[in-house]
């Protein structure tokens, strides 16, 4: 299923059990204990990110952590 | 105006969204800049250059000889000077019209809010998630716009906030990654030209604050990626359970991030 992840469109397996949680595993992303989900233009708080199943469609964008400045 | 400023500020002056009357508004404007780094040097140099007539600058450190390969606002015989002094010191020498005032300190929940107090805009340049959620705190529960700015390596992003009215950095991120969750930013790098294009356009947006021209960078966050020129915005909404902005905030007064105290933490690729 085609789903788009920061502006890219995905095709990802289906997976009927795909979770938010599980994608990021699955596709491995960076600072996976920290990253902060949009999920159709509304953020998610982490502990949704177990319950919220993965659909045909969304829109993902993974945002992360930029502390340098100096 | 005196002739010499008309003509200092003509190019300014003959825009039709700043004329006269913006270019006195820019010299009304008060904006702080924290950080006198990466970030800072373009942001306090283009804001002295404009005309802004008050700006603050805080950095409690000094200039060290592996910053001049980005901070642009220090040169070679600055080293070991405060950065604040070697600041002022550029940001006098190209607008004199312009009044400094330096803070030669860190910012903490102590000093913030006597210091962001005077300031109309505010400016995070700094390199640390202790001081950028404080500086979000401090700027949300005083109602204080300001820009948020963040790089590494070959990236950066911002997004500016207007308290209570658009997203702030909580509403992204609730809460510092645990310290020394992630790498640090000596460990990683920076390409020298990133804090120059990101700060460039937390300039723009104090400038256009002050000005009251144009759409802030509110309710999305833009992020750069250098290696391959690309601009993204990401559109983004406040959050309900946001823990300063939100409908029940558990933050109700500035807080040292004490677990958040490394220095310029790493987005791991």
């Amino acid at each position: 299923m085609k789903i788009s992840i920061n502006g890219k469109e995905t095709v990802i397996a289906e997976n009927p059990e795909r979770t938010v949680d599980s994608l990021l595993e699955e596709l491995d992303v960076s600072q996976r204990l920290y990253v902060t989900v949009e999920l159709n233009g509304e953020i998610l708080d982490r502990p949704e990110y177990e319950t919220t199943p993965v659909n045909e469609g969304d829109v993902i964008e993974f945002l992360y952590f930029m502390g340098g400045g100096a | 105006m005196d002739e010499q400023q008309i003509e200092r500020y003509s190019r300014h002056i003959i825009l039709k969204e700043v004329g006269g009357k913006g270019q006195q508004k820019l010299f009304d404007g008060r904006v702080l800049i924290i950080g006198a780094g990466g970030l800072g040097a373009p942001i306090a140099l283009y804001l002295a250059a404009a005309g802004v007539g008050t700006i603050g600058i805080a950095d409690a450190d000094d200039v060290d000889l592996s910053n001049l390969q980005r901070q642009v606002i220090h040169f070679t015989p600055d080293i070991g000077k405060p950065k604040v002094e070697s600041a002022r010191e550029k940001m006098e020498a190209i607008n004199p019209d312009v009044k400094v005032v330096t803070y030669q300190e860190w910012i903490s929940a102590a000093n913030i809010n006597r210091i962001i107090a005077d300031y109309d805009f505010i400016i995070d340049g700094t390199d640390n998630f202790a001081a950028k959620f404080l500086i979000n705190d401090a700027c949300v529960l005083a109602g204080k716009p300001y820009s948020h700015g963040g790089i590494l390596q070959f990236d950066g992003q911002t997004i500016t906030v207007k308290p209570k009215e658009s997203a702030c950095y909580r509403c992204i991120f609730p809460e510092p990654p645990p310290k020394d969750a992630i790498p640090t930013c000596s460990q990683a790098g920076v390409i020298g030209v990133l804090p120059g294009v990101i700060g460039t356009i937390q300039a723009t947006e104090a400038i256009k604050f002050l000005l009251g021209k144009g759409d802030l960078l509110t309710d999305r966050l833009l992020t750069y990626s250098a290696l391959r020129i690309k601009f993204r915005e990401v559109p983004l909404k406040r959050r309900a359970t946001c823990p300063v902005c939100g409908d029940n905030p558990t933050i109700t007064e500035a807080k040292d991030e004490l677990d958040a105290l490394t220095v310029c933490d790493l987005k791991e690729r």
